[in-house]
């Protein structure tokens, strides 16, 4: 299989990388190294120029007025935009824009009334409430957030954390158990307006990740009207793992693109770095820590590419998007540690981007699955298991 | 570590700045009756961390009294703080007229 990019894709592909390096690079310059946003009119600005390349609102379907990019193409320009030192949690800014919560695709015609098209006219704000603190990698279980119906209305009491943007959104996407016999079986999907009484963000939660935080949710007896059960009610963890799955492509693809950059810089550095006499790059130690990243690199784009073109074909991809997500996130994760033992003191400091990778790329193989669980995921589809 | 930043305040004054440490972290500063007038953070760009940011704030004569918090985590902290604020008074401290532009964060901290 080839996984060269066409005529076309590797147009696209340099036309964002010298975005990145022309526009990003030279912005991100003045700001914190641990900023993840910039000012709003430069904000305007960067996302001007990503509607005049045509390449705005990547991952929104083309119905709903986004650009007709494949899955594949989305895939290689997502290892392009995270390519700067916010790269990975805020690729370009945001400057791209995005799918928002893909889940609302499949809301009925009066949610997306209310919540699809104006968060796709970037009027409003959503945020995806799954994880609890009794677990994340495990939702048909570690759900414990309840709604119980009343009348037109479903009562919601618990607690969410770690949630990105809960604080800012004006709706959420909340998981909560249903039915407490069913495992996967027993839990719904709810729009959750974010003025709604009995709805309360409470912290923020600090963590390696400084610029971009996550949050801790509460609800106390919030009243959620039926009409904004998204989907089925007792079927909502279906909805879950489906954006897990789909999620993974892009998430793996951050990571390596974090490495490509890592692993370009420590080229450049022991080409010129000289230690008794002699260039780094002349050291066969340093050579290895080179070569072994070009493995690390070389084999996540391999397998991410793999579970993007499967997607792209509409064949089953969950153990692909697995397998690149756990090979991108640890092999990213070393190529940025070895990257950092090549510049030596400098790779430590805040004037490189590398510690702000080496910090927030401990985060990538926790996050959205972490690894254990992604062995788990592809273990099931070894052994035909369903879901458990 | 509180949600709130709850040390006890301390004079504004070129002793107590010098005698800080060169960290990250955040600060506020307050007038003379402990009234919050800005939050700020000393980043990863601050030359010699808060006590540069604090020595900006004694020339500026922007308050009498300080307090801080040195912390890794500056960024996600500073927009608590400006959050839990806004939750205790209905408003950003005056200083902090500039964070007002963007799209600011709610909290609900009990």
């Amino acid at each position: 299989m080839d996984f060269e990019p066409s005529e076309e894709q590797a147009l696209i592909v340099d036309q964002v990388r010298r975005f990145v390096r022309e526009e990003i690079w030279p912005l991100e310059a003045k700001l914190d190294p641990d900023a993840s946003r910039v000012e709003p009119e430069d904000q305007a600005r960067l996302t001007a120029k990503t509607r005049a390349m045509g390449l705005y609102g990547l991952g929104i379907p083309p119905e709903f007025g986004g650009p007709e990019i494949d899955i594949v193409t989305q895939t290689l320009i997502a290892i392009e935009t995270s390519q700067h030192r916010a790269g990975l949690y805020s690729p370009c800014f945001g400057a791209f824009g995005g799918a928002g919560l893909a889940q609302l695709y499949e809301a009925n015609e009066d949610q997306k009334q209310r919540y699809l098209f104006p968060m796709l006219r970037g009027e409003k704000r959503g945020f995806f409430g799954l994880t609890e603190p009794s677990g994340g990698s495990d939702p048909a279980r570690a759900i414990r957030t309840k709604a119980v119906r009343d009348g037109d209305d479903w009562v919601i009491n618990g607690s969410k954390i770690f949630i990105s943007g809960a604080d800012g959104a004006d709706f959420g996407i909340v998981f909560a158990r249903t039915d407490a016999a069913q495992g996967r079986g027993g839990i719904t999907c709810f729009i959750v307006d974010g003025d709604t009484p009995g709805f309360y963000v409470r912290r923020v939660v600090h963590t390696l990740r400084s610029g971009h935080y996550g949050t801790e949710l509460q609800f106390e007896d919030a009243r959620v009207p039926h009409a904004n059960v998204l989907g089925e009610v007792n079927r909502g963890f279906a909805i879950a793992n489906d954006r897990l799955t789909r999620q993974r492509i892009p998430y793996a693809a951050g990571c390596l693109g974090v490495a490509i950059r890592a692993q370009e810089m420590s080229i450049d550095y022991a080409k010129q770095r000289e230690t008794f006499g002699a260039a780094l790059s002349t050291r066969q130690a340093i050579q290895w820590m080179v070569v072994d990243n070009e493995i690390d690199i070389r084999t996540s784009r391999w397998a991410i590419l793999a579970a993007a073109c499967k997607a792209a074909r509409g064949e089953p991809f969950r153990t692909e998007a697995a397998m690149a997500k756990l090979l991108a996130s640890e092999g990213a994760s070393r190529v940025v540690d070895r990257a950092i033992q090549i510049h030596g003191g400098y790779g430590v400091t805040k004037d490189l981007p590398l510690e702000r990778w080496y910090r927030e790329m401990r985060i990538r193989r926790i996050g959205e699955g972490p690894s254990e669980v992604q062995r788990i995921v592809m273990a099931r589809d070894l052994f035909d298991q369903a879901l458990y | 570590m509180g949600v709130r930043l709850e040390k006890p305040w301390r004079p504004l004054t070129a002793a107590n700045v010098a005698a800080l440490a060169a960290e990250l972290g955040v600060y506020q500063l307050a007038d003379a009756e402990g009234r919050v007038v800005r939050i700020g953070y000393a980043g990863g760009r601050t030359l010699f961390g808060l006590r540069s940011e604090l020595q900006a704030a004694l020339a500026a004569g922007e308050a009498a009294k300080f307090r801080t918090e040195v912390t890794a985590q500056y960024l996600s902290r500073y927009e608590e703080l400006l959050m839990v604020h806004a939750a205790d008074h209905g408003a950003l401290p005056p200083g902090n007229a500039a964070d007002a532009r963007r799209r600011m964060g709610r909290l609900s901290p009990g």
